[in-house]
């Protein structure tokens, strides 16, 4: 039996996708399908998994420690977002209209701390963080201005990570808005130039819109990445004091591979895929509205 | 020169000034975790700013492979982010090849399944993997890291992007000659790729080198931990050694530090296509 080619090509494309397929499958269908099975059981991995039907979501609903960590989660979205964006926006939009000499150099250094392990930023921050031995406090008395207890007080601990988490991403943003910027095209500015507008209003008016689909990627991977933070909280805070850093998945982590709740460790992971879906959502529907297509 | 570009000499002294505050923000926590490092043991209260050349020393470091098997944590970093690389770009080339370039039944809706499962947060199969690997006796296995690990739908994605813009001619050239799949793949497809693969080579080491929450869940034994568990083990509950914590810090991404600042341009553009094409 003689194959066409037509045919010989489709059992090629097949081919070449099993080795995606079967990981796809195993690690991931599979996963996903069996998460949501096992958040409608009670099950400790050593008895066999009863079926509770949705209690799991019951209980999370009324569990006030689930609020708490989505509370925590969210205010760190927000502000790590919306801050890491506008600080990075800044930046790349001062590199651009300067085109400093040593452009790379500035470029390479903001970027540096993109590729550090989120572990070791987190140790090297709670070091320079610390209430009694860090640079920062140190300094702070050089100047006569007492200590802050960054990661040791509940009102200024969370946002000692969302410092710590800025900082490390806003390279990272910089990089992809410049290489929106240098798209803009430069008609566009001679146009608004020949027609008087001011530096300002230029950005708002020309800028802005022209690079919205890049702020908008920003956005949505931005806030998806940063419901998912685990490691720097865990490292500077490990969720204290007073549970005021204990993050979503730092709850999964608990319930599943600390207290061997299985059922309620996947139904906090379906919560918080269904918030992520929700929120994703809502930003693309408000997308139509201001991002440029 | 675009028509943007600032000229006033006031205005450019005052960008200059803003950047070099920025990059100094970004140095000056790492220059203070050397500096950390290299003071003496217990040095760190007497001489908080440790700017006295004469009294650095090495000793940290040394110490750091004294306390744990740090050496051993690096060698386990080093092969899962090997195996895992290696696997997601093989994979992660065929498929997008098969995607851009292959005509077969189902080829558009098998594509769009696998790109659905980008919103998927990686979390919500960690219950699942975990049975999974304890049925599988993988765990405390690096096998348990690499295998998840060795699936991109990202790079699958990127790839696919790439190969569309890869013209049909020199395809069809070779088909006339009688070339079949695989060598017209191998030998005048992928080449052109090089660019792509070595963005998602970089993205894809940073993430597996950089990983924290797998190697907790799926590893237990100090012989078999990674370079991020080592140095959460290192940092200790009570009583931290900041010298010699920063000194691990340090000799942990020293590897992904030297291969940035040898491909830094590059790794830019790559990264900045990377969010054009998301």
């Amino acid at each position: 039996m003689t194959l066409s080619s037509s045919q010989k090509e489709a059992f090629a494309g097949y081919m070449f996708l099993v080795p995606v397929f079967s990981g796809f499958l195993v690690f991931l269908a599979f996963p996903v399908v069996a998460s949501f099975f096992v958040s409608l059981a009670d099950w400790n991995m050593i008895n066999d998994p009863g079926f509770v039907g949705i209690a799991n979501y019951i209980d999370l609903f009324r569990d006030p420690f689930f609020w708490t960590c989505l509370g925590n989660t969210a205010y760190f979205s927000l502000f790590s977002v919306v801050i890491g964006l506008f600080v990075s926006l800044y930046l790349a939009n001062l590199l651009h209209e300067t085109r400093p000499r040593g452009a790379g150099f500035f470029k390479s250094t903001l970027f540096l701390p993109v590729i550090l392990s989120s572990v070791a930023v987190a140790l090297v921050w709670q070091w320079l963080l610390d209430s009694h031995m860090g640079m920062i406090n140190h300094l702070l008395a050089g100047a006569g201005v007492p200590g802050v207890p960054w990661l040791t007080s509940p009102a200024m601990a969370m946002n000692s990570v969302i410092l710590v988490a800025v900082w490390r991403q806003i390279g990272y943003n910089m990089v992809i808005f410049l290489a929106a910027l240098a798209n803009v095209p430069d008609e566009l500015y001679e146009a608004s130039s020949l027609d008087g507008a001011s530096r300002n209003q230029t950005f708002w008016n020309v800028t802005w819109p022209m690079i919205s689909p890049a702020t908008f990627f920003i956005a949505v991977t931005s806030v998806i990445n940063s419901f998912q933070v685990f490691d720097l909280t865990t490292i500077l805070t490990n969720g204290g004091p007073a549970n005021s850093t204990n993050t979503l998945i730092m709850m999964i982590y608990q319930n599943g591979f600390q207290f061997f709740k299985m059922g309620y460790a996947s139904a906090i992971a379906y919560a918080l895929f269904a918030i992520i879906l929700v929120i994703t959502a809502v930003q693309t529907i408000v997308s139509k509205k201001w991002v440029h297509s | 020169m675009s028509t943007l570009t600032v000229h006033k000499p006031l205005e450019r002294a005052g960008a200059y000034a803003l950047l070099i505050v920025f990059s100094f923000l970004m140095l000056a926590p790492l220059f203070w975790a050397l500096l950390t490092a290299l003071k003496p043991v217990g040095a760190v209260f007497s001489d908080p700013y440790g700017l006295s050349a004469s009294t650095w020393s090495l000793s940290s470091f040394a110490d750091v492979f004294k306390t744990t098997p740090f050496h051993l944590y690096m060698l386990n970093t080093a092969k899962i982010t090997l195996f895992s690389v290696l696997g997601v770009v093989i994979s992660s080339a065929l498929a997008g090849y098969a995607f851009a370039k292959l005509k077969f039944p189902g080829r558009d809706l098998l594509f769009v399944v696998l790109l659905a499962t980008l919103m998927i947060p990686r979390q919500v199969t960690l219950v699942p993997t975990f049975m999974l690997m304890k049925e599988f006796g993988l765990i405390d296995d690096h096998l348990s890291l690499i295998l998840p690990g060795a699936l991109s739908v990202f790079g699958v994605f990127l790839l696919k992007q790439f190969f569309l813009t890869v013209p049909a001619d020199y395809e069809e050239a070779a088909k006339i000659d009688g070339c079949g799949v695989l060598r017209r793949f191998f030998l005048i497809v992928l080449p052109f790729a090089k660019g792509t693969l070595a963005t998602l080579i970089l993205l894809q080491v940073m993430a597996v080198w950089n990983d924290f929450l797998y190697p907790m869940v799926f590893l237990n034994s100090d012989n078999q931990r990674t370079l991020t568990l080592g140095l959460a083990i290192l940092r200790g509950d009570l009583d931290t050694q900041w010298n010699r914590l920063m000194a691990a810090v340090i000799i942990s991404n020293l590897p992904i530090l030297a291969a940035f600042l040898v491909t830094q341009r590059f790794v830019i553009k790559g990264i900045a296509t990377t969010g054009l094409k998301g």
